[in-house]
């Protein structure tokens, strides 16, 4: 157990040493590593997590019900569609019934065309082609009577609701990307769920406000034959809807409830500001078809107001006042810059497709951070000290071994979470400081062992290598065991908790490490070059 | 330079003598945490019961509690707890979850911060959604069970089935009492607190497998010995590991406790409390249980292992 070769040695100094280079760039500015740092050597920095740097935790829930009640009302605008096609079938009782959408024809004849037509409605979303089962959106259930109802299948659903979130990430990446200055980290959880993280953000509610906004913005003529008072009551022609200002105190309106345009049809949006009044606007600019649509719309409405619509809120509703034919406009709603340029950045970036809830939120402040950026410090540094000075106590020149093992240790560990650019989190500090305190113990074992086996009557050497052997086993068993806990922690853990669960588990690993080579090589050593006639223990 | 010893050599303490007192102490202590447990409750936080919590910290002077509760109440968002926070300038404030979804939570953080303007800065705002937290805390229950029983297989392989029981028992005797030590002290119980109970069965465990691992070795070597006297020898000859081993470890987290800050004080004073329970477990109760649950160990398959590691590399290298 006390014999090297020769590259085992250089191999262990060798993993020091690059460790030692690793952690170099931690005490670099990002300038300095630009300027003077080979670029050959990994020029990473530890990254903290934001509980050290502060920063936004947000964790948003596709609204699975809104999403479902929009595709309803959607099928249930085409179904009304498919049954005016000429010849005509009639039917009664259309309308959504949770989450269904069902009718009931009138004429037994035509149930078959019926049926065959909502078949068409069904939106298959993969065809079965490849093997897989052909999966639609929608099911189409037939009752007696002429009774048809249809709904979601629940691979449909689950496809949607994947390619709905996958839209979500894009949109959110877009409107985060224009906002500039963070650089969130973005990623999917679970099925319906997006996790948005932004280290260093120091205006939480403002990131909120731009990452949840729905921002579908939609363009209504307006109907000033009806009163507000009248529609508030519910006497609303068919196919309009009352819909609220923005502006506190402005008067609601009625407007079509099937828009002229939307958000899609914009392919760029700018703050500027109007020449007249200087006050902040965004002018927008159609694509080519948005652009004839609108032309025509303006020309057959002259003299009418349109009503721009965001979120099922007017913000504003100018009146046309010649046809617009070049494809672009301005937003006026008594915008400040900043709501200008906010809402510039959400119709760039496009809508979102469902509405999202923040199920979980969490931000830290810069100040705390800081604070416990110092905290972590100053209880690493006297936690560390603590086990030294005892280790000196209780081992002495044995105790000193262990100590360097404990430094290299604190390399070993600080370099790995270098490099796999792990997060160190507060709690992470903590399993290093509990590291630092467990990772003794192999030494403690072994220490333990050769003083049983030289007092057994062994000659120091072989007390050494017994002592070595005997309790490698043992730190093996009881490292894992404490290894499976950690891994454990891990994998159900999430934010500053998992820190601590990477750097427990990091801690584990190169503590075996140091016990078994470094402390073996350090007293192997000493060994060879002292030649003890007993072990100082 | 004479090197500590915390116990002479060869100590020969009877810790078998002793386990009729230590399983009644521990058995009283553990229905005492239930009992509590049960009267008391858990003093949970957001992470599991939803709701918001707030630090903030006042930009003139000491913090005005009672100012700050009146704002607060003011606000019509039902239960409100203000406390001091480490610092007399620092405030935690905690929320009761809303009625209605997710949106009701994050809208709580306007108000408050509606309320204090800019007369304080907000260190930290967590929000969590009704059915966050109850995945949170299912995650938990399952991330415990888990561990346990991933370890329970793991002894199992290594040893024997009546190692791996008592390894179990000793480790759920150490949780039980650390959730009453939460109960108690009216410590917070959030994530964290999970973390540290899976620390501390990673801990415990560690220690109790130490103990077992000797007495493994002292059956292999003396077939015929009484197995209280061997326990008690195999507890004896691993004392000073087991307490130098607690003792780094609870200066470290004592340096923890008392140098890294409110935010994880729930997290490291009760982890320094299960390290204490561990190691005491692992003497006490994970040792001496054995006693109880097989007194030949199964005849010990294990026993054709002995040429493996015998004795005849013992001699001088």
């Amino acid at each position: 157990m006390l014999y090297f070769s020769r590259w085992k040695v250089t191999a262990i100094l060798l993993t020091i040493f690059v460790s030692l280079v690793v952690l170099v760039p931690n005490y670099l500015t990002s300038d300095q590593i630009k300027n003077y740092w080979p670029s050959w050597l990994p020029g990473r920095q530890v990254v903290l997590g934001l509980d050290l740097q502060g920063g936004v935790y947000l964790l948003y829930q596709v609204d699975v019900n809104d999403y479902k009640q929009k595709r309803l009302k959607a099928l249930e605008g085409d179904i009304r569609q498919a049954m005016r096609d000429e010849p005509r079938i009639g039917y009664t009782g259309l309308g959504i019934q949770g989450d269904l959408v069902q009718l009931k024809i009138r004429d037994a004849d035509k149930v078959d065309e019926a049926a065959k037509r909502l078949r068409n409605l069904l939106n298959p979303l993969s065809t079965g082609a490849l093997g897989g089962a052909a999966v639609s959106e929608f099911q189409l259930e037939q009752g007696s009577d002429g009774l048809m109802r249809l709904g979601f299948s629940q691979a449909g659903l689950d496809k949607r609701l994947g390619t709905v979130v996958q839209q979500s990430i894009e949109v959110i990446r877009r409107r985060v990307d224009q906002m500039g200055a963070v650089e969130p980290s973005i990623q999917r959880q679970g099925s319906d769920r997006i996790l948005v993280e932004a280290p260093g953000e120091k205006d939480p509610e403002r990131l909120k406000n731009i990452i949840g906004r729905t921002a579908q913005m939609t363009f209504h003529l307006v109907d000033l034959n009806v009163s507000p008072d009248e529609a508030a009551k519910g006497n609303l022609p068919p196919g309009e809807i009352l819909l609220k200002q923005k502006e506190p105190g402005g008067m609601p309106m009625v407007v079509d409830e099937t828009p002229l345009m939307t958000g899609e049809d914009l392919t760029d949006a700018q703050t500027s500001f109007q020449s007249q009044t200087n006050e902040p606007v965004v002018s927008f600019r159609l694509s080519t078809s948005g652009a004839r649509k609108f032309a025509q719309v303006t020309t057959d409405n002259v003299g009418r107001l349109f009503a721009i619509v965001l979120d099922d809120e007017i913000i504003s509703a100018p009146r046309i006042n010649e046809p617009i034919t070049q494809g672009s406009g301005q937003i006026s709603g008594h915008f400040t810059v900043e709501s200008a340029n906010d809402l510039a950045v959400l119709l760039r970036a496009g809508a979102l497709p469902a509405k999202l809830a923040v199920a979980e939120e969490r931000t830290v402040g810069p100040g705390l951070g800081a604070d416990s950026i110092a905290a972590g410090e100053r209880a690493a540094l006297i936690g560390t000290v603590a086990v030294v000075i005892f280790m000196l106590a209780a081992y002495g020149l044995f105790g000193i071994f262990a100590n360097v093992a404990l430094v290299v240790n604190l390399i070993l560990i600080m370099a790995i979470i270098t490099i796999l650019q792990a997060t160190l989190t507060l709690p992470g500090i903590a399993g290093i400081v509990l590291t630092m305190g467990m990772a003794v113990d192999s030494n403690v074992l072994i220490y333990e062992r050769i003083r049983e086996e030289q007092r057994l009557g062994r000659s120091p050497v072989s007390a050494i290598d017994a002592g070595f052997r005997r309790a490698f086993g043992t730190i093996l068993d009881a490292n894992i065991t404490t290894l499976i806990a950690a891994i454990v922690l891990f994998q159900m853990g999430s934010g500053p908790v998992k820190g601590f669960a990477v750097t427990h588990v990091i801690g584990i690993v190169t503590t075996m490490f140091t016990a078994i080579t470094f402390t073996r090589l350090v007293v192997a050593t000493w060994v060879r070059y002292r030649r003890p006639s007993v072990v100082p223990l | 330079m004479r090197l500590l010893r915390l116990f002479p050599d060869d100590t020969k303490i009877p810790f078998m003598k002793w386990r009729k007192w230590s399983f009644l102490f521990s058995g009283i202590a553990s229905v005492l945490c239930f009992i509590f447990l049960y009267t008391h409750g858990m003093n949970t936080g957001i992470d599991f019961q939803g709701g918001t919590l707030m630090e903030i910290q006042t930009k003139s002077g000491p913090a005005d509690l009672e100012g700050i509760r009146h704002t607060l109440d003011a606000l019509g968002l039902g239960e409100v707890q203000v406390q001091s926070f480490g610092a007399d300038d620092d405030v935690l404030i905690r929320i009761v979850r809303q009625e209605g979804g997710d949106e009701a939570q994050t809208a709580v953080v306007t108000k408050v911060q509606a309320a204090f303007g800019d007369s304080v800065e907000y260190r930290r705002t967590e929000v969590v959604g009704p059915r966050v937290s109850g995945e949170l805390a299912e995650n938990g229950i399952i991330g415990v069970l888990a561990a346990l029983a991933l370890i329970m297989v793991y002894v199992w392989f290594r040893f024997e089935w009546q190692y791996s029981l008592g390894a179990v028992i000793a480790t759920l005797h150490d949780v039980v009492m650390t959730i009453g030590f939460f109960a108690v002290a009216q410590l917070e119980f959030n994530l964290s607190s999970i973390a540290a109970i899976l620390t501390i069965v990673g801990y415990s465990l560690n220690d109790t497998v130490v103990v077992y691992d000797r007495i493994r070795e002292m059956r292999r070597k003396y077939k015929r010995l009484n197995l209280v006297v061997l326990l008690d020898l195999a507890i004896n000859q691993t004392l000073t590991r087991t307490t130098n081993t607690a003792l780094t470890t609870l200066l470290a987290l004592a340096a923890l406790v008392i140098f890294g800050g409110e935010v994880i004080r729930s997290f490291t004073a009760s982890m320094l409390f299960g390290v204490v329970i561990g190691t005491y477990s692992s003497i006490f109760i994970a040792a001496p249980i054995l006693i109880f649950l097989d007194p030949q160990l199964a005849g010990d398959k294990s026993a054709k292992k002995i040429e493996d590691d015998g004795d005849e590399a013992a001699e001088p290298a």
